[in-house]
């Protein structure tokens, strides 16, 4: 069906990377903890207990607010949010509903190289809920997870494919990255998405559909196209589409219709009589505001620029900010980023784990040396795999090896004309216009020297004795 | 006043299933509660700020510092019942 546009917006859940819950003093780290061993009187909803909020929490989250643009409240107060479910211990989930924490704003990033922006609509405080785990004989309820702080992120429906949606998080999850206010996995569970998604004609907007609790980039995408394709199904069959919700089934990577939504969910919020208002004072903002770092958009800008990188590599690079900054340290050290860019893309990269496999002084070493030509490229690699896998220094294993590469011409056409007598096969072949033949040959000379003969020197080499 | 939609849409959301007496009753008082709370609806609201539980009180927070947890056995002490260290409740659906 033409003149079919696709709106889609974005709920964002971020758990704040902070040491406590939000409303307590339980530890918020639950991932690998075991069951029930973070609860206190307070996130297990007893009679009489009393929330308290956590600073670090309003911080992270105007962290969050400011790096957007987003205009934060002077004053915001808690909201009861109420529904029973066994992950809800209190019966109500404390929320900012009426007045949230900042409204607008707007986040910059990228799609093959284009510049986006979406806006903002508002941005709130709220506690998590626990886990269930379900079984044939009942469910199983883990209340470590109640309370832990999140930062729920609403976004404008400004985005237009289930691709852009991806980038959208991607970029999301790189700027809070940056701010340092959450791990931000999707696969922890720290960055969770619901996603709304109509079609629009001729600018006006259709019947929502709901995905709710997507919980991987690639899942964002693949369900936002399986609802787009159901949607285009029905109206091209001339049926009505109804408000629904839909989960998402990963594995088979089909949408579950969860609920249709006939009556609107009653919440029945109301003002949380246990906190008192929020008010966010010039000085806490200014102080946050100074706390900021360098943000990902004026990062990626700052590559390009001072180090001619492509967007693909800036990507990279910012997906994990520790990544950006060992280049950027190893780009000083060098003197240049262009090619620290390339060493840690290709051969750096597979043995990152959260932190650098080799520190960024020896890795620069190492470059400078290939760009004095005084080992080759192919023995550098190998002695970074050593130094990444073993215990020496790399200072130690290049004193160990004559890595000298060899760039006399002389002794070049020496080894060259011994391979050309050892493999006249491979001679025979170049001439007869098998050119790859030159190739077999340069390796038979790279590895009597154990890579220290310079390549595309050799290759040279070969090239004028076999047209003669 | 409490009709019997509102009546079956109360009893959902707060999961509870009412003995016809029992529902009679209650659509009887809530009915008289909210014609008593009805009054508030007489009074000039304009210019009043909207909540302020403790007037004047701001920002009662504290640092981000952890204290001890309950043990797990103190946590599920009320358990109706557990399993390996979890609240079992009875099943429940997909539905919230």
């Amino acid at each position: 069906m033409r003149g079919l546009e696709t709106v889609i917006g974005l709920e964002i859940h971020v758990q704040l990377a902070t040491a406590t819950k939000l409303f307590c003093g339980c530890r918020a780290d639950y991932f690998a903890a075991p069951p029930n061993t973070l609860t206190c009187p307070v996130c297990l909803g007893m009679p009489g207990a009393l929330p308290v909020l956590n600073r670090k929490a309003v911080e992270y989250a105007l962290r969050v607010a400011l790096a957007l643009g987003a205009q934060v409240k002077r004053r915001s107060h808690f909201d009861r949010k109420n529904y029973f479910y066994p992950d809800l211990p209190k019966g109500y989930q404390i929320t900012q509903r009426q007045v949230p924490l900042a409204v607008g704003g707007e986040l910059r990033f990228w799609v093959e190289g284009e510049e986006r922006r979406v806006r903002i609509r508002e941005l709130h405080l709220e506690e998590d809920a626990g886990k269930l785990v379900h079984t044939p004989a009942g469910a199983l309820v883990d209340m470590n997870r109640c309370g832990v702080p999140l930062v729920e992120i609403v976004t404008e429906p400004d985005l237009r494919t289930p691709g852009e949606a991806k980038e959208f998080l991607r970029a999301l999850r790189t700027l809070l990255r940056h701010l340092g206010v959450s791990g931000a996995d999707m696969e922890k569970g720290e960055l969770r998405c619901d996603a709304n998604l109509s079609l629009a004609r001729d600018g006006e907007w259709g019947v929502k559909s709901e995905i709710k609790n997507l919980n991987s980039f690639r899942g964002v995408e693949r369900a936002l196209a399986a609802a787009a394709a159901w949607q285009r199904e029905r109206l091209e069959r001339g049926e009505e589409i109804r408000l629904a919700t839909f989960g998402w089934d990963e594995g088979r990577e089909r949408l579950l219709l969860q609920r249709a939504k006939e009556e609107a969910h009653d919440y029945r919020y109301f003002p949380e009589p246990d906190l008192v208002p929020l008010e966010v004072s010039e000085e806490l903002l200014e102080k946050v505001r100074a706390g900021l770092p360098e943000l990902p958009w004026a990062r990626r800008e700052r590559f390009v620029r001072e180090y001619r990188l492509s967007s693909r590599e800036v990507e990279v690079l910012l997906g994990e900010p520790e990544l950006a900054d060992y280049f950027e340290r190893v780009a000083a050290a060098v003197g240049e980023g262009r090619e620290a860019a390339n060493w840690i893309l290709t051969e750096v990269l597979r043995f990152w784990q959260g932190s650098p496999p080799l520190p960024a002084e020896e890795l620069a070493l190492l470059i400078q040396k290939v760009r004095k030509k005084e080992i080759s490229r192919t023995t550098a690699k190998e002695l970074l795999e050593e130094a990444i896998g073993g215990k020496e220094s790399l200072e130690r294993l290049l004193a160990g090896r004559a890595v000298r590469q060899l760039t006399d011409e002389a002794e070049l056409e020496k080894l060259a004309r011994e391979a050309m007598s050892q493999h006249p096969q491979a001679v025979a072949d170049f001439q007869a216009g098998k050119t790859q033949a030159l190739g077999f040959l340069v390796g038979q000379v790279m590895r009597k020297t154990k890579g220290r003969a310079d390549a595309s020197k050799l290759a040279q080499i070969f090239q004028r004795l076999l047209a003669s | 006043m409490i009709d019997e939609r509102t009546m079956a849409n109360l009893e959902r959301l707060a999961g509870l299933k009412l003995s016809p007496a029992e529902r009679e009753r209650l659509k009887a008082d809530l009915t008289r509660i909210l014609e008593y709370f009805q009054k508030l609806g007489e009074l000039d609201t304009d210019g009043v700020p909207p909540f302020d539980p403790l007037p004047g009180r701001v920002n009662a927070w504290r640092e981000d510092e952890p204290q001890p947890s309950l043990a797990p056995e103190e946590a599920l002490a009320n358990a109706p019942q557990t399993e390996r260290g979890h609240f079992k409740v009875p099943r429940v659906f997909g539905e919230e």
